[in-house]
């Protein structure tokens, strides 16, 4: 983790193109606790290895010029958990402060009023902290649900047009609208070009809908901690071989 | 005779391979089935220029595609299939083309109505789902006859997203949401007015289900399988909010080339990971 801000944009394997990288990467960082067991390890265990794959691909990513990765962290769905994932995500946000001198943003996503009081405490510090920067744009999706995400949307917009914000015709809720309304607003390219799901299940599981109309979606066999930068080149590599047309022409 | 001879012999070769996929089936059913499988029809000009076909011929082919897997499907018990059969995207292509897409679903709307169909032939009831208003004008209008013609059978469902998109839909949602209860969230207005001046959002107002309940997709249960063919992996704007926890499978068949294999291939697929959907649906 010794590269300066300089280096963001080269370095780029020789099998990708700058032109065609994605600007935005969503994970679905799905088999922390299948890794742990695989080993004959606690799953806390395995939470640490996913954290060092995250630390590593976001150093990547940012090395790379993508300008935004989302991550879901997939097994904090329920917030029924044992204290485990509470503590390893409060680790990990007590070391996403070191991120601020590369000039990463950070901002969290989903419900956090259902977070323990401390963790949502380290999280509104480390946002606050990172909003002006203007490096690698990192975005945590804790407790998030895409549907949740279109419903409170419709709430606000609903608000609005009650506090005359917005003309309650037909015509002005408009696809626009939504997308000023969703969590991923904060972000400047909010719609993930490329979702890389890891650990073999090949479904969404309530990520982010709206914004992934349009994504590129790659499934890989290997589990998160084990996703390493031969992985992410070979998810990149597909990526630039898509045809993408948008139902267009 | 030779011809007779011939055409007897077809008719047994037909009558066995029904037989197989009926014990196939049969064979499949002993674990769990998919209750509703969605396509997304992808690949059909792309195997006309393959296989140097006129352009619309890629379109006829991938009917007689959809023709045959809806068949397979209702024989083996999926009671909902749907299609992404033009999305609201696919106006922006060449007027031709979109002008014979529109003349292709007159015609295939109105072979639906007729008794010797297949829709009739298994009792299937046909939903039209989308922006309807966009159609064209005699397309509607067989649209909206054939629902109402069908709406008495009750065997199996089926599904065509036209003039659909995932984001359409949930605009139109939520705009229908708010009009419902625009009451209460006028309301919500008055009681902070009375009380000591407390913010009171609109925050309880609209729920999950009001938006559900305002779905073109609300007349069927989520898909279990969204099946993509031609190889893509991408959702295109279709069934966004009902395939969050849907089994994804892409075959690289272009579709008119899809056929019973892919099917059996999905089911599989879909039973492997079955214990494991369970549990996560059964999760608060």
């Amino acid at each position: 983790m010794s590269e300066e801000s300089a280096t963001i944009g080269k370095g780029l394997p020789e099998v990708l193109s700058a032109q065609l990288m994605p600007k935005h990467v969503a994970f679905i960082a799905d088999g922390n606790r299948r890794w742990a067991n695989e080993r004959g390890l606690p799953a806390e265990l395995g939470h640490c290895a996913g954290k060092r794959a995250l630390v590593e691909l976001t150093f990547l990513s940012r090395k790379w010029g993508i300008k935004v990765v989302s991550i879901f962290a997939f097994s904090t769905e329920n917030w029924k958990r044992p204290k485990e994932d509470v503590s390893s995500m409060m680790c990990l946000f007590q070391e996403l402060q070191d991120f601020d001198r590369y000039g990463t943003r950070i901002s969290c996503i989903g419900d956090r009023s259902r977070l323990p009081e401390c963790l949502r405490e380290v999280i509104n510090s480390l946002e606050e902290k990172t909003k002006c920067n203007n490096g690698l744009h990192l975005i945590f999706a804790i407790n998030y649900s895409g549907r949740f995400d279109i419903l409170q949307a419709t709430r606000r917009i609903a608000g609005k047009v009650r506090d005359g914000k917005l003309v309650g015709h037909e015509d002005e809720i408009d696809e626009n609208v939504m997308d000023e309304e969703l969590q991923t607003n904060c972000a400047e390219f909010p719609c993930p070009d490329l979702v890389i799901r890891t650990s073999g299940e090949q479904r969404l599981s309530n990520f982010m809908l709206w914004q992934l109309a349009y994504s590129e979606l790659f499934f890989s066999h290997k589990n998160f901690p084990d996703f390493k930068e031969q992985d992410y080149v070979e998810a990149l590599v597909w990526f630039q071989r898509r045809n993408r047309r948008f139902g267009g022409p | 005779m030779d011809g007779k001879r011939k055409t007897i012999l077809f008719k047994l070769f037909g009558s066995s391979v029904s037989f197989m996929r009926r014990c196939l089936f049969s064979v499949l059913s002993v674990g769990p089935v998919p209750n509703h499988l969605a396509f997304i029809l992808d690949g059909n000009r792309r195997y006309a220029k393959k296989w140097n076909l006129g352009e619309g011929m890629g379109y006829r082919a991938g009917f007689l595609s959809l023709m045959s897997l809806m068949k397979y499907c209702y024989e083996l018990g999926v009671k909902y299939v749907s299609i992404y059969a033009f999305s609201i995207d696919n106006f922006r292509r060449r007027p031709e083309e979109v002008q014979y897409v529109m003349d292709l679903m007159l015609e295939k709307i109105e072979g639906m109505l007729k008794e010797e169909s297949l829709v009739n032939q298994y009792g299937v009831r046909v939903y039209f789902i989308g922006n309807l208003k966009l159609l064209h004008e005699p397309v509607r209008l067989a649209a909206e006859k054939a629902m109402k013609a069908t709406s008495n059978n009750n065997n199996s469902i089926l599904l065509i997203c036209v003039a659909y998109t995932s984001t359409d839909e949930i605009v139109h949602a939520a705009q229908q949401s708010c009009e419902d209860k625009w009451a209460a969230i006028q309301s919500s207005v008055n009681i902070k007015d009375s009380q000591d001046g407390e913010e009171k959002d609109t925050n309880d107002v609209i729920k999950l289900s009001d938006i559900e309940s305002h779905m073109y997709m609300r007349v069927a249960p989520d898909p279990d399988i969204l099946v993509r063919t031609s190889g893509e992996t991408r959702l295109s704007n279709f069934l966004l909010w009902q395939t969050s926890n849907s089994l994804l499978y892409s075959p690289k068949a272009l579709w008119p080339e899809i056929g019973l294999r892919h099917l059996v291939w999905a089911v599989l697929n879909f039973q492997r990971a079955h214990p494991y959907l369970e549990k996560r649906r059964k999760q608060p």
